[in-house]
């Protein structure tokens, strides 16, 4: 059998990948994220086959009698069967909005579509959100704030060469998506150069040619700081503002009261590096500024965002060919799943669900009266806080999301799911969250079914089915037809995905994140199609912004912020700062990388890694186990001295179930506007245990 | 809270506080007078503007529009003439009485101008306010020189300012060294030289006696040892005053500034609050800007509900001047006797660092002429927090023994080439013992530099010197 051209499971690059024959896994030459000079492949992409076979795959549906009963093999006429009662019987009892839908940005398209319209027109609930709460909300609420728009780069990756400066503010991409290193080679190669902000001086951080090593909390007031430095250095597009923009005059006021040394202060960055920064960015004939969590996981996240964005447009960056401001998306479908409906505030293609207009035209899509489509509901923190309290939801369906290990002060998440009546998970292995449920259904996985991908760029992808599914296993298309068709659903649910993406297509018809005119036979034949593309004579947009902001009067909004600081500061009980992120060899909470036995050994057990100063004061020595207590909850991970974190930092990876599970450190603290939670920061002491 | 807050000052103190207090609570009634009738600016700028960086328009800190949009009743280029603390009100300049449920002064300060004969004359300017920045410009305009009168930090950003506008300047300071407040004698003195590789003279020790003059313009300065220097502008820049007239009429108690407690109220009146340059906290009346934006923060909680204290705040000086990089902070005229001292100088490259540590903790630094590690000085004493114990970080960045880059010699086995794929270089010895030639070999055998690529030079490296190695000690396998 010949290998089936397709993508990685993993992250955002969606590096194209062949599959096949058997499990065997290879780069794709074709797709520009890792194609190229013999293809690209980190070692996730390269062992991803093994996911085909893992020894603990689900393949039958798993079901409780009781809360304290053990979870059982049954069949899937009796699993969806006692789903659907329970749906009933809680809704009549406490009303529609008692069951909660809860998805993930690795869904494809099909799916997070059909999640989004399922909770609304089947549920008719307001209670959908999924796990892109706490990874893109910050950037897209920002990129929505100032274009009107959020893809997002804004550039094909290619352009990343191109760039005469590239500003990185908290990625880290030599470890999270190793294969678009190479596009920063070849930027390198070209003479282009690269400025990392960062508390650690991680892998990508090594590489740039500046590193600004900024305390936790504070990259809004370094941003907002170079923004004053390049007004004073006279590095401002006036032209541009003019013409394209509007807001700056208020930004400048509060730009005036950052002046370099105080923003020295705050963020313990060099004034010298600071404007070192500024003149490699100013004087860049082509420049690019990115964000990636670690500047969004913050309570002040979309400010953060903000404050880049305010930079680059004075930068005059925006719209022009080869600049502009992007961020990096994290999860596989990061792009595509804040874009159709999985969001509780957000109906296809990228509408609101409070604009009578999109309503209409969505209820009209889906059969239904637009009166009928429920409002919309809680953001993922909040729901997951709601669970099972007094008002809050009493049911749960999650698909795609591991909460149990993702979620901030994940000891409480835990224990609102403990507190459901009825908990449902769709996975294909059995995760830390999935063990926790009433009723656990064996999903399809990502080289078994077909469906498209949005990734970092926006250009739309197609995953193929390279071998059939195990047999006993269903896709969550099927799933969500099975329930819909119980619970006497208005309208169709199909369970193909081609039919299902044709129906996304249509209901995307006029929104930002137009699909209409994008089709499987296009994206194969074009090596992928970028959004929005508004018929299928349209060639779709590569370049977003070029003429004009997707604002009502085409200007894109400069919008003054303000540095608050972390919302939970060290103190005399938590003297160090926690910072969590990730490791190369696993992905998110390690559901899929902890049971593939290469990425085992390379990175065997969670870790805190702490300057040897810090540890030294503590008495903590390298390979010591270390307690780590927030006011949330204590872990227990090892110490792994690195002289590359700041002295009053430590750092653990979140992919990590069990005592060292870091997400039971982190602060649920929201931003006010995207609700993003702050993994980034918070306070903790240490002790060697 | 009964009644509305006034706000007496709109600089940089009364300003902050009337932003903080919107950004806490939407339905406070504020008022706020400035004598001013400008919108509050930046002061910190000033320098940039006498330096022709920044425009004088270009560093104001609240747009005027906002007052409106967001519901303070601002009132510019109102002066508060009384305050009756028994009614509760203050009257302006123009009679109008307003009355307060809480009072805030924010007034300030004056600048110090000697008691000297000529220092009224024209062409003679305190430097203080946006104004005094507009006039020094004006007069600069067209003169050929200039005598500043003090060498604290207002004074010498003054004259790098007019140095920088062409113009002959001379520094007359009093002191014994340049900014001996901030500096030791040694700092001192590499400032010295410093500012006088940039074109500005300095003489310390130099007492003022008066200014001469000729048809009431100035011509020049003259000091107590009879030497005048002749000058068309003379700046003066020699410490300020906190306003306190008002205060000290309302009965208020006044020693250098009005005193106020932890919770930055009058000892005297509850209802009566200060903060910024008129304050003065523990002994201590601040004139950075730093502690004045701390204190309207703390106060902004106070008086929406918080229950927040002042604590003093620790003050780190920096020079604003082209050309000079210069930090100071803490006790930095400490000797090796009284605490841990490292000190670094270069003075004939214009380097001076001085480090001072107690218990393990920063109490006092100097940077000068070079000051990226002021970021971290800065944090380790605002925090109190535990020093490094590799001192050298202190003073120099980027000193961390960074490992030797490996050569494919002395590189161990264990040791990991390609990061992206988990190869060690034991395994690329194993691939080419077993016949690898090329990285392509390694490639299809390890996944070696397919993922990032960046391992490529060093897996070249490893083949090559592994076949330098084949000529002297052949391989096991003896293939090929």
């Amino acid at each position: 059998m010949s290998p089936t051209a397709t993508h990685c499971p993993y992250c955002a690059l969606q590096c194209g990948m062949l599959v096949g024959p058997g499990t065997t896994v290879a780069p794709r030459e074709d797709i520009p994220a890792n194609g190229g000079d013999g293809g690209a492949l980190c070692q996730k992409g390269w062992t991803a086959g093994e996911l085909l076979d893992i020894p603990d795959r689900l393949t039958v549906p798993l079901m409780r009698a009781r809360r304290d009963a053990p979870l059982e093999p049954v069949s899937w006429d009796a699993a969806l069967d006692r789903i659907a009662a329970g749906i009933r019987r809680i809704q009549e009892a406490h009303g529609r909005e008692a069951v909660a839908v809860f998805g993930g940005g690795g869904l494809t398209n099909e799916k997070a579509y059909q999640l989004g319209k399922f909770a609304r027109v089947a549920l008719r609930t307001p209670n959908i959100d999924y796990n892109g709460r706490f990874c893109m909300s910050s950037a897209a609420a920002a990129q929505n704030r100032a274009f009107g728009l959020d893809r997002g780069l804004p550039v094909p990756i290619t352009d990343i060469a191109a760039a005469d400066t590239i500003l990185l503010a908290g990625g880290n991409v030599a470890e999270t998506m190793p294969p678009f290193v190479r596009h920063l080679t070849a930027q390198r190669e070209r003479g282009g150069r690269l400025i990392v902000v960062d508390p650690r001086e991680t892998a990508t951080a090594r590489r740039a040619d500046l590193h600004l090593q900024v305390t936790p909390g504070t990259d809004l007031a370094l941003a907002n700081g170079l923004l004053h430095l390049a007004i004073t250095e006279g590095f401002i597009d006036k032209a541009y503002l003019d013409e394209r923009t509007a807001g700056f005059e208020d930004v400048r006021t509060v730009i005036n009261g950052y002046w370099p040394e105080r923003v020295e202060r705050i963020t313990g960055v060099p004034v010298p590096a600071m404007r070192t920064a500024v003149r490699m960015l100013g004087e860049a004939a082509n420049a690019l500024i990115l964000t990636a969590r670690g500047a969004e996981q913050h309570a002040t996240g979309t400010d953060t965002v903000t404050a880049f964005i305010n930079l680059a447009l004075a930068l005059g960056l925006p719209g022009r060919p080869g600049s502009g401001f992007g961020c990096l998306t994290g999860q596989g479908n990061g792009q595509g799943g804040r874009e159709h409906g999985q969001k509780a505030d957000q109906l296809p293609g990228y509408r609101r669900i409070d604009d009578p207009a999109a309503r209409e035209h969505v209820a009209r899509v889906w059969g239904i009266d637009p009166g009928d489509l429920p409002g919309p509901g809680l953001s993922a923190t909040e729901l997951l806080n709601a669970l099972g309290t007094p008002g809050g939801p009493r049911a749960l369906l999650l698909f795609g999301s591991n909460p149990v290990v993702s979620a901030p002060d994940a000891g409480r998440v835990q224990a609102r799911l403990d507190a459901l009546d009825l908990l449902v998970v769709s996975d294909f292995v059995p995760s830390e969250t999935a063990v926790r449920a009433d009723v656990v259904l064996p999903a399809a996985q990502w080289a078994e079914e077909t469906g498209t991908i949005t990734n970092l760029e926006g250009r739309v992808l197609l995953r193929r089915a390279a071998r059939p599914r195990p047999p006993g296993v269903r896709t969550d298309l099927e799933i969500l037809a099975a329930l819909a068709e119980r619970l006497a659903a208005p309208g169709r649910f199909g369970a193909e995905p081609a039919e299902v993406f044709d129906e996304l297509r249509a209901a995307s018809a006029g929104g930002l994140a137009d699909y209409s005119g994008i089709t499987y036979e296009r994206i194969v034949a074009e090596t992928g199609v970028f959004w929005p593309c508004p018929g299928e004579d349209h060639p779709g947009t590569p370049r977003v912004f070029l003429d004009r902001f997707a604002t009502p009067d085409g200007r894109a909004r400069l919008v003054p912020v303000d540095h608050r600081g972390p919302a939970e500061d060290v103190c005399a009980d938590y003297p160090v700062y926690l910072t969590t992120g990730r490791v190369l060899a696993h992905y998110q909470s390690g559901a899929q990388t902890r049971r593939v036995r290469a990425l085992v050994d390379a990175a065997p057990e969670p870790y805190v890694e702490i300057h040897p100063d810090l540890a030294g004061r503590l008495g903590i020595e390298e390979g010591d186990d270390v307690r780590v207590t927030s006011r949330r909850g204590g872990a227990v991970a090892m110490a792994r001295f690195s002289t590359a974190i700041r002295r009053d930092t430590v750092f653990m990876p979140f992919h990590w179930a069990g005592p060292a599970r870091a997400n039971l450190l982190t602060n649920p603290a929201l931003d006010p506007t995207s609700r993003m939670p702050e993994f980034k920061v918070c306070a903790v002491r240490l002790e060697k245990k | 809270m009964n009644g509305q807050i006034v706000v007496v000052g709109n600089g940089m103190a009364g300003s902050r506080l009337v932003s903080e207090l919107r950004a806490r609570d939407r339905n406070l009634r504020i008022t706020v007078f400035g004598a001013e009738t400008a919108q509050p600016y930046n002061r910190v700028l000033l320098s940039n503007v006498l330096a022709g960086v920044t425009a004088p328009g270009d560093i104001g800190l609240t747009d005027p529009a906002w007052y409106a949009a967001n519901g303070v009743d601002a009132r510019l280029g109102r002066e508060i003439v009384a305050i009756d603390r028994v009614r509760k009100t203050v009257t302006c300049a123009d009679g109008t009485v307003t009355p307060y449920g809480t009072l805030v002064l924010a007034t300030g300060s004056a600048p110090v101008v000697p008691p000297l004969p000529g220092l009224d004359a024209e062409g003679v300017v305190a430097f203080r306010t946006l104004d005094d920045c507009r006039a020094i410009i004006r007069m600069a305009d067209g003169a050929e020189s200039a005598v500043v009168v003090g060498g604290g930090l207002l004074g010498l950003e003054a004259a790098r300012g007019l140095a920088g506008r062409g113009l002959r300047v001379t520094v007359v300071h009093l002191g014994g060294h340049l900014m001996e407040r901030q500096l030791d004698a040694e700092a001192g003195g590499v400032l010295r030289r410093t500012i006088a590789g940039l074109g500005v003279r300095t003489l310390v020790g130099a007492r003022l006696t008066g200014a001469p003059t000729a048809g009431g313009r100035v011509t020049g300065v003259e000091l107590d040892d009879g030497v005048v220097l002749p000058a068309d502008l003379v700046v003066l820049a020699c410490g300020i005053r906190p306003e306190t007239g008002l205060a000290r009429a309302a009965g208020l108690t006044v020693d250098r500034g009005v005193v106020v407690d932890d919770r930055l109220r009058s000892v005297d009146d509850p209802d009566v609050h200060a903060i910024g340059e008129c304050a003065q906290h523990q002994g201590t009346v601040y004139g950075l800007v730093a502690p004045a934006w701390e204190q309207a923060r703390i106060l902004a909680d106070l008086l929406t509900g918080g229950d927040a204290r002042y604590e003093g705040s620790r003050q780190v000086t920096r020079l604003k001047a082209a050309g000079i990089e210069l930090a100071a902070m803490g006790e930095t005229g400490l000797g090796d006797d009284e605490a841990e001292v490292i000190r670094f100088a270069d003075p004939a490259r214009g380097t001076y660092k001085k480090v001072v540590i107690r218990d393990d903790r920063l109490i006092g630094a100097i940077l000068l002429g070079e000051t990226t590690t002021a970021g971290t000085l800065t944090q380790l004493y605002d925090r109190a927090a535990p020093v490094p114990s590799d001192r050298l970080a202190l003073l120099f960045q980027g000193l961390d023994p960074a490992t030797p880059a490996d050569t494919p010699v002395r590189m161990p086995d264990a040791a990991t080439v390609c990061v992206c794929n988990n190869v060690s270089k034991g395994r690329i010895r194993a691939c080419w013992e077993a016949g690898a030639r090329d990285v392509a070999d390694v490639a299809a055998e390890t996944r070696a530099t397919t993922g990032c690529g960046g391992c490529r030079d060093t897996v070249e490296g490893i083949l090559e010197w592994l076949g330098t190695q084949e000529v002297t000690f052949p391989t096991r396998s003896g293939r090929r």
